[in-house]
């Protein structure tokens, strides 16, 4: 077996257990309230710690360009909502910012 | 209203168009570190970890071991461990040949994705969401592979924002509704970046820790209001 094959069936294995898991322990189980709760927050709280800070540098050395990018995708998303409008706007004006320069 | 297959595919495809740049920019990295074509889908189609993959590949071009890459992938894809945890607790009854695949196709974006969809979860919708998902991932593996960069590079650079765009945009209908959201969500990130930034811990394990961190204050905060609730929606 060579090195990379060795690399991705590791590499397999570690991310699909993780994931995997607590399918079989949590799904279809009475759970206790307070685990319940736990779970239940952890889409903010994941979402929180996906945006900040990584957002910020999402375009490489360009944390402002960034900002008004995740501003628009903000703005669109407050008045209109969905996520097809947002990530299109965002994507179009950090190009025309790029573009310009 | 119970989620069904069509609600899937509306809701995978702003993740279909977050992946398919970055899927090809890990193609065009993986040849130009000297990858064959199928080892290059090999990670898409087995590993299918987003960063890890761009990671384990640069690790490759400077000779690391391979016990080390697969240790960098564990701490940075633990988090989907607490990911699929809170994704299940959600659905009952999933059946035993489903829950291989649904656990397979979690990533970031088909769990923040489905978890604020609008109505009840199902297999059909969480399995279509995660296929729409992972089939953007290969092919675009496959394409950067193949043809290598066939947008504009400021086209190809300004899509980095994409799928931080779709979190924004996931969040903010919740930071109208509940001011827990805001709360949550922003001292989870301040966390995130003391570890990160001040105490210099990878990212892997600064991101676990702040969810980990932050929903058990949330349950300290808001558990006794809602058993509160509990209690009075039983009276």
């Amino acid at each position: 077996m060579s090195n990379i094959t060795l690399i991705i069936l590791g590499m397999f294995l570690v991310t699909y257990i993780p994931r995997l898991i607590p399918f079989y322990m949590v799904s279809g189980r009475p759970l206790p309230l307070k685990l319940k709760l736990f779970l239940e927050f952890i889409p903010y709280t994941a979402l929180g710690a996906l945006l900040i800070p990584g957002s910020f540098t999402a375009i490489s050395g360009m944390p402002m360009v960034s900002v008004v990018g995740l501003g628009v995708a903000f703005g669109l998303s407050w008045k209109k909502g969905g996520l097809i409008a947002p990530v299109i706007g965002a994507i179009t004006i950090i190009s025309i910012i790029l573009w310009l320069q | 209203m119970k989620l069904q297959s069509k609600h899937g595919i509306r809701d995978g495809l702003p993740i279909v168009i977050g992946y398919f740049p970055i899927a090809m920019a890990f193609g065009i990295l993986a040849k130009s570190g000297g990858l064959t074509i199928m080892e290059t889908l090999g990670f898409s189609l087995f590993v299918y970890a987003g960063a890890s993959q761009f990671i384990a590949v640069n690790m490759i071009i400077l000779g690391s071991g391979v016990g080390e890459i697969v240790l960098a992938t564990l701490l940075l894809n633990f988090r989907h461990f607490l990911m699929s945890a809170s994704l299940a607790a959600k659905m009952d009854n999933i059946k035993g040949i489903a829950k291989p695949i649904l656990g397979f196709g979690v990533t970031d974006e088909a769990f923040s994705v489905a978890s604020f969809a609008e109505g009840t979860l199902s297999e059909s919708y969480l399995s279509t969401l995660e296929l729409f998902a992972y089939s953007s991932w290969v092919l675009g593996t496959g394409t950067g592979f193949m043809i290598g960069g066939i947008l504009p590079e400021v086209l190809q650079r300004s899509m980095d924002i994409g799928l931080y765009a779709m979190f924004v945009a996931i969040l903010v209908p919740e930071l109208k509704k509940t001011s827990k959201a805001l709360t949550l969500a922003l001292l989870s990130g301040v966390v995130n970046s003391v570890f990160y930034y001040i105490f210099n811990w990878p990212q892997g394990w600064s991101i676990v820790i702040a969810i980990v961190l932050v929903s058990l204050i949330g349950v300290f905060i808001y558990g006794q209001e809602s058993s509160d609730q509990e209690v009075a929606s039983h009276e």
